[in-house]
């Protein structure tokens, strides 16, 4: 059967191209692999190679002719025992319809539109367990909620191990694993090298091969080496291929600024991983929250990101004592219940919320703060519910303001919470710049208490 | 001042003092060639020449708009694939490569149909039309990627490899990359990794001579890739990787090697690829001719016709596999073209595994 040679696509954006030469005439034989023409695109002079073989036929466009869409029948050629010159002359000379580049992608307008497409199911009215009634109450920090959390899920699953830079036998560089190397062994306490894209990479990889891996990170800061993995390995792959190939993997570590370490080492990366999709992003506060998230994390089917805070790892909070103490991802919590304003925060800021939560009573404002414990996804109902409740919304963040977190926020509030709104959405967050080393920039460059205290009573026109 | 230039034609690697780790190598210069069944034999021609087809059929499809974006031919390869992973063994051993990864499918066994039908970006496709070309797996077969970021795979395989270690499987895992991934720094962390763990793996540097448009010797200082490993002590190999009995060769000898628990191997395999880097490559950085010579004298395809038909098979009997191979291949584009594109309600579907 005659073979039509069709103008071929030679990059993802050509349409059309020129036909600069024939290199092969009319009877001349084919073999796979001859180049028979010439073709000039946007970009590059091509050569267009044969992939069948047998006679050319009738050339359809001449050479020199200008604009040939792609998918023009540009010649025909015959096949074993054809004749050549029988070819019809009638050949289409158009672009076949659907032979085109992108075809069957339409572009009927209102095809797929918004309405069709199914959003994922969200979970609602998902709460934190109850605790029963009597349940002993221990203190603990945050340093040792993250570590028994961890070790719980190790005597829980076989498949779970912890690797980075010190964690075992230097017990954590921050001292989050102690402990961990004495019961688990070397076999699932793992030292790596100072290599994050490496290891973040095997990681990646083991979990994909079926284990259940907690990368530590001993700052996020570093993290930014591995950050590929992070998000073209792990958060894309279930995507891409279909949901077959999933990566529950954890990053753990410290994020945003310590203390007097200077600007490579104070970064809040709760933004860029919450941007996107395929990641979970976890940021806890306080210990009953980094025990019971750590948990959840660890036996999620997705990659998660958890971003700890150094500065709040000594702290202590009163945590029950529970055989599972498991809770909810995807859920903020209400810290403090109030009616005035709503103060929004995560992570260390939240601590700060609260400070300002108390100096506001003070001054008879009731605030409600809530920790939004989980950046992505963002529970936005919580948020919401509140605003219609107070009218009025500060979002405490230590980190930068630009496409902060709470740019998001303000985002959800003005196209959802509009209505409810009797004042501006106002971001209260860290100076726009590299964090200082000098102690008094430092501080300045810094959220604290009085700033969120001082929006506050702003969007409630109290200052 | 300009250095001395390079001896351009190095001594076999099992003579080259000054490269110690050569053990491996000296096996495979005892005896080059697998010896291969009548049957293997076919296999491997029939694979073979089911890559090539393929390819060839979705250069075609490419050129008339049904694949889009880019994709990334095996042509000239196929030896490579088909060599190393007839060694592997079925349901244990993972798989893991780059982009150009439509060869290693094939050489899995993995139906022609769902490959097409995700280069045409279809329902049916192998990762339902959401990945493309770059981006195919199979977990079924342990066939991990398909990885659009050069040089990830190698990572991500060491990953796999201490999954096998972990669980004491037995496994082993085959990673593939480039000359032009040989120069990514995770590589060589990945190298650290493995060695000082004693990771069951294979690096498998696929040498097609051409990192895109840039040729080996004007992107790598050390050319000599099976030597790459030397500083983190894993013993290197140096394959014709247009040699589908050399290849196999010495995936049984690599293979040994990491199963006996000695760790990592790293294995050069010198190759060729016809087409552009993707389909939008002029290729100008080469000459036709240049493309030419290896086609009539090293290509992987007619080497192992020539055996086939010493062996005494006919012409027509090749010509024969020729067509079956044809028709599944046209089966393949004719289920790419018509399949229906995935739903509009597959867009958010696959972002996250569970529920929030």
């Amino acid at each position: 059967m005659a073979i039509e040679l069709k103008m071929p696509a030679l990059s993802p954006t050509m349409e059309e191209g020129t036909l600069a030469k024939w290199l092969k005439q009319e009877g001349d034989t084919i073999e796979i692999g001859d180049i028979i023409a010439e073709i000039e695109t946007d970009k590059a002079t091509m050569e267009f190679e044969a992939v069948d073989e047998g006679t050319l036929g009738k050339i359809l466009v001449a050479e020199g002719t200008e604009n040939v869409a792609v998918g023009t029948v540009i010649a025909m050629l015959a096949g074993e025992g054809e004749d050549a010159s029988d070819m019809a002359d009638a050949a289409p000379a158009d672009p076949v319809p659907g032979e085109g580049k992108d075809v069957g992608r339409p572009d009927a307008s209102g095809e797929g539109s918004e309405a069709e497409i199914a959003k994922p199911a969200k979970k609602s009215g998902v709460k934190d367990p109850e605790i029963p009634h009597g349940t002993n109450m221990q203190t603990i920090t945050v340093r040792e909620a993250l570590r028994d959390g961890m070790a719980e899920e190790m005597r829980r699953d076989e498949r779970v191990f912890v690797m980075g830079e010190e964690v075992a036998q230097y017990q954590g560089a921050y001292k989050v694993t102690q402990g961990l190397l004495d019961e688990f062994g070397p076999k699932r306490v793992i030292d790596t090298p100072i290599t994050e894209y490496g290891f973040a990479g095997i990681g990646t990889g083991a979990a994909m091969g079926g284990l259940r891996p907690i990368v530590e990170f001993m700052t996020f800061n570093f993290a930014m080496q591995a950050i590929d993995h992070i998000i073209n390995s792990a958060a894309k792959t279930n995507y891409m291929s279909g949901g077959q190939m999933r990566c529950p993997v954890v990053f753990r570590g410290p994020n945003a600024a310590a203390s007097r370490v200077g600007a490579q080492h104070s970064q809040n990366y709760g933004p860029w991983y919450a941007s996107v999709p395929g990641l979970i992003v976890i940021a806890p506060y306080d210990a009953y929250d980094a025990k019971g998230l750590m948990k959840a994390a660890i036996r999620c089917e997705d990659p998660v990101v958890f971003l700890e805070n150094e500065l709040v790892y000594g702290r202590s909070f009163e945590l029950p004592e529970l055989d599972d103490h498991v809770l909810p991802i995807g859920k903020a919590r209400i810290m403090r219940e109030g009616s005035d304003v709503t103060i929004v925060a995560y992570s260390i800021a939240v601590g700060l919320a609260l400070e300002a939560a108390e100096e506001l009573a003070g001054e008879g404002i009731d605030a409600e703060v809530i920790d939004l414990r989980t950046l992505r996804p963002l529970d936005k109902e919580t948020v919401l519910e509140s605003l219609k409740k107070t009218n009025r919304l500060v979002i405490a963040e230590e980190g930068w303001p630009t496409c902060s977190i709470a740019s998001e926020i303000v985002a959800i509030c003005m196209e959802e919470g509009f209505d409810h709104l009797d004042a501006p959405v106002t971001r209260v967050c860290d100076e726009d710049v590299p964090l200082p080393y000098a102690a008094n920039l430092e501080k300045l460059a810094l959220i604290d208490t009085p700033r969120i205290v001082k929006a506050a009573k702003k969007v409630c026109y109290r200052d | 001042m300009a250095k001395a230039p390079k001896n351009k034609t190095p001594r076999s690697p099992a003579e080259n003092l000054d490269f110690a780790l050569h053990s491996l190598q000296e096996e495979l210069e005892k005896t080059k060639r697998y010896d291969a069944s009548e049957e293997q034999l076919k296999h491997f021609y029939e694979q073979m020449l089911l890559i090539r087809r393929f390819e060839e059929r979705a250069g075609q499809l490419y050129g008339l708009g049904l694949i889009g974006g880019f994709c990334h031919l095996y042509i000239g390869q196929e030896a490579v694939a088909v060599g190393l992973q007839s060694a592997l063994t079925e349901k244990l051993d993972s798989v893991i490569t780059g982009y150009r990864d439509h060869g290693h499918m094939l050489a899995y066994g993995i139906d022609p149909k769902v490959i097409m039908a995700e280069l045409t970006g279809r329902e049916a496709g192998i990762s339902k039309g959401k990945g493309g070309s770059m981006h195919m797996f199979s977990t079924e077969h342990k066939f991990y990627g398909g990885h659009g970021i050069v040089g990830a795979q190698v990572a991500l395989g060491g990953g796999l490899a201490l999954a096998h270690q972990y669980n004491d499987d037995g496994g082993l895992c085959l990673a593939y990359f480039g000359d032009g991934a040989a120069n990514q720094g995770q590589v060589y962390e990945t190298f650290n990794m493995a060695s000082l763990w004693k990771l069951p793996i294979v690096f498998v540097v696929e040498n097609n001579q051409y990192a895109m448009g840039t040729a080996v010797g004007r992107s790598s200082a050390e050319t000599e890739f099976y030597r790459r490993g030397t500083a983190f002590r894993i013993p290197g190999m140096k394959v014709n990787g247009m040699d589908v009995l050399e290849v196999r060769q010495a995936a049984e000898i690599a293979f040994t090697h990491v199963r006996e628990g000695r760790g990592p191997v790293l294995m050069e395999c010198e190759t060729y690829r016809y087409r552009g880097h993707s389909m939008s490559d002029p290729a100008k950085y080469r000459t036709r001719e240049e493309v030419q010579d290896v086609k009539e004298h090293k290509d992987p395809i007619e080497g192992l016709k020539k055996i086939l038909i010493e062996q005494g098979n006919s012409e027509e009997d090749l010509k024969a596999i020729d067509k079956d191979i044809r028709k599944v291949v046209s089966e393949a584009a004719d289920f790419a073209e018509n399949s229906p594109e995935p739903e509009a309600s597959e867009l958010y579907t696959d972002v996250l595994v569970e529920e929030y």
